[in-house]
């Protein structure tokens, strides 16, 4: 065997074992799926043709486009605080010393409960009877306030919930960015007597903005999938008030065993996800330079 | 927080009476004794242990391999190999969820422990990432190790693997992490309560907490859930945040 043949296969034998499982559990389940979402199916092996039915009944679906809007305005009120919150804590936090490194400690570890055990906490947090904040409101002599259960409160209750436990990841990214800011631009700034606020707008942000731009394309990716929160804390309602995209496609999978919409929806997220990130990266990076 | 883990110290008949009681004793063990005698939660325990060791190391085994291919090796199609990995990255997991159900009902993968494991397996993060950590390492490392005679593998495992710790430690924990708190997957995959691992577990406590044993002793469960996690996450807590400085966001 000669060497140039031998160096190929060495190759393929290292990625190999990882292409073969990203193939299989990965790429196969996407091709399926879009042909699925072609068909009338269900779990049960029941399959028909339909070409685009599914795409055009998902148009037409007053329920999606409830799920949409509740999506959407969960979307808007969890990235933009989100990412102001943590670029500030991570400014803030962004220093030696016992006790900012104690409070990143506490902050971080929101980060390791899981879905099921922030809604058991929120929930006691929200419930109206002797839910800590309607103890609060008893105290000082006022009503309780029924957050899950009011048709206009429930979506930012959830966002609230969501800002709380998903606040430690940005923040470390953030600070991951802001260490990799050369420390003599800061000395040059001091020299030129720069303010901290120019500092900030000047220096800071830009060097960090591939850092903020990560961050919220991959928040706005993954609360335009919220899921979790919305089942555990309401159930997606009252009167499907609180129910979301990902929440609809369970339901109509596992609830009413429509495969093949359920699958056509969730394409249509995926291409909804893929559109946004996209044009979130074309409007950062359209005044920079093409990098290497 | 602290909140839950002062529930979780009461008795149900104390905070059927004042959930306010939290904040004063007496405080009891009791919820943690009945988790450890009755219920499921310690079978649903080591359920999430297996099934968050099993992804990790192998999210750390394939990556590592796979990330010192795509950075170090010449091999027909390794761009477009390595863009196609790529773009896993931006596909959300409802677009393969539902056919990848069925894919696994076929294979009579459901309800069994490599069915819980192997979606956390094709994570195109962990690739990406140790691609670029190797990268990050200088040539002038392979190469005066390839003169003195070693082999490709040798070189891998005994010189440029040892340099990789920092980054397999967040890897690592970044991905026990995401196993231990995948809800959507074990949710549709688990459907028998022998293999639930414990977050759908404990979801499935809470959803008919009115029934259960109370309020205390739910917090218990919770607090119970937490402690694997906290422990992982302390001790590897100074890797990641070096390992994230270093590489995560360049």
């Amino acid at each position: 065997m000669n060497a140039a043949l031998r160096d190929r296969l060495v190759g393929y034998a290292f990625v190999g074992p990882f292409l073969l499982v990203y193939a299989a559990v990965m790429v196969v389940p996407l091709i399926m799926g879009l042909v699925i979402s072609l068909h009338r199916a269900d779990l049960f092996g029941r399959r028909e043709w339909v070409g685009l039915a599914n795409y055009s009944e998902a148009l037409g679906d007053p329920v999606l486009h409830q799920a949409l809007g509740n999506t959407a305005m969960l979307a808007l009120l969890i990235v933009p605080p989100l990412t102001g919150l943590a670029l500030l804590l991570a400014l803030a936090l962004n220093r030696p010393g016992r006790f900012a490194a104690v409070l990143r400690g506490v902050f971080f570890s929101s980060l390791v409960l899981s879905v099921t055990i922030v809604t058991l906490i929120w929930r006691f947090i929200l419930t109206p009877d002797a839910g800590l904040i309607a103890e609060g409101l008893a105290a000082t002599g006022r009503a309780p306030i029924p957050f899950l259960s009011d048709p206009d409160l429930v979506i930012p209750a959830i966002a609230v919930t969501t800002l709380w436990w998903s606040l430690g990841f940005p923040v470390m990214l953030i600070l991951a960015g802001l260490q990799q800011v050369p420390g003599d631009i800061y000395e040059a700034a001091a020299l030129d007597v720069a303010n901290r606020w120019t500092v900030l707008r000047r220096i800071t942000l830009p060097a960090i903005r591939r850092t903020l731009l990560l961050v919220v394309m991959l928040q706005t990716a993954a609360q335009l999938q919220l899921f979790g929160q919305a089942q555990l804390l309401t159930g997606g309602g009252p009167g499907g008030a609180s129910r979301t995209i990902v929440l609809y496609i369970f339901e109509v999978s596992f609830g009413r065993w429509e495969l093949g919409y359920a699958t056509a929806i969730a394409e249509l997220l995926f291409g909804m996800i893929l559109a946004l990130t996209l044009v979130q990266y074309w409007l950062v990076t359209r005044h920079e330079e093409p990098r290497a | 927080m602290a909140w839950t883990v002062l529930l979780s110290f009461k008795s149900n008949a104390a905070l059927m009476a004042d959930s306010g009681a939290a904040f004063a004793p007496p405080w009891t063990l009791e919820n943690y004794a009945a988790i450890l005698q009755g219920s499921l939660t310690l079978q649903w325990l080591a359920n999430s242990l297996i099934v968050a060791t099993g992804a990790t190391i192998g999210v750390l085994v394939l990556s590592s391999l796979a990330g010192y291919g795509f950075a170090r090796l010449e091999f027909p199609f390794r761009r477009s190999l390595f863009v196609i990995v790529l773009l896993g990255l931006a596909v959300p997991e409802q677009a393969v969820i539902l056919p990848r159900h069925q894919l696994f009902a076929w294979a009579g993968l459901h309800n069994s422990y490599p069915g819980l494991i192997l979606p956390s397996l094709t994570g195109s993060f962990g690739v990406f990432f140790m691609t670029q950590y190797f990268r990050a390492i200088p040539k002038e490392l392979d190469e005066a190790a390839l003169l003195d005679g070693a082999s490709r593998f040798t070189l891998f495992w005994k010189v440029l693997l040892p340099l990789t710790w920092p980054a397999q430690a967040t890897l690592g924990v970044f991905t026990f992490l995401a196993a231990w708190n995948d809800y959507w997957w074990p949710l549709i995959s688990a459907t028998t309560s022998d293999y639930f691992t414990l977050t759908v577990g404990l979801a499935s406590a809470q959803m008919n907490y009115a029934q259960t044993s109370g309020l205390g002793f739910l917090m218990a469960q919770a607090v119970f859930a937490s402690i694997p996690i906290l422990v992982v996450y302390i001790a590897f807590q100074k890797q990641i945040v070096r390992a994230m400085a270093g590489t995560a966001v360049r």
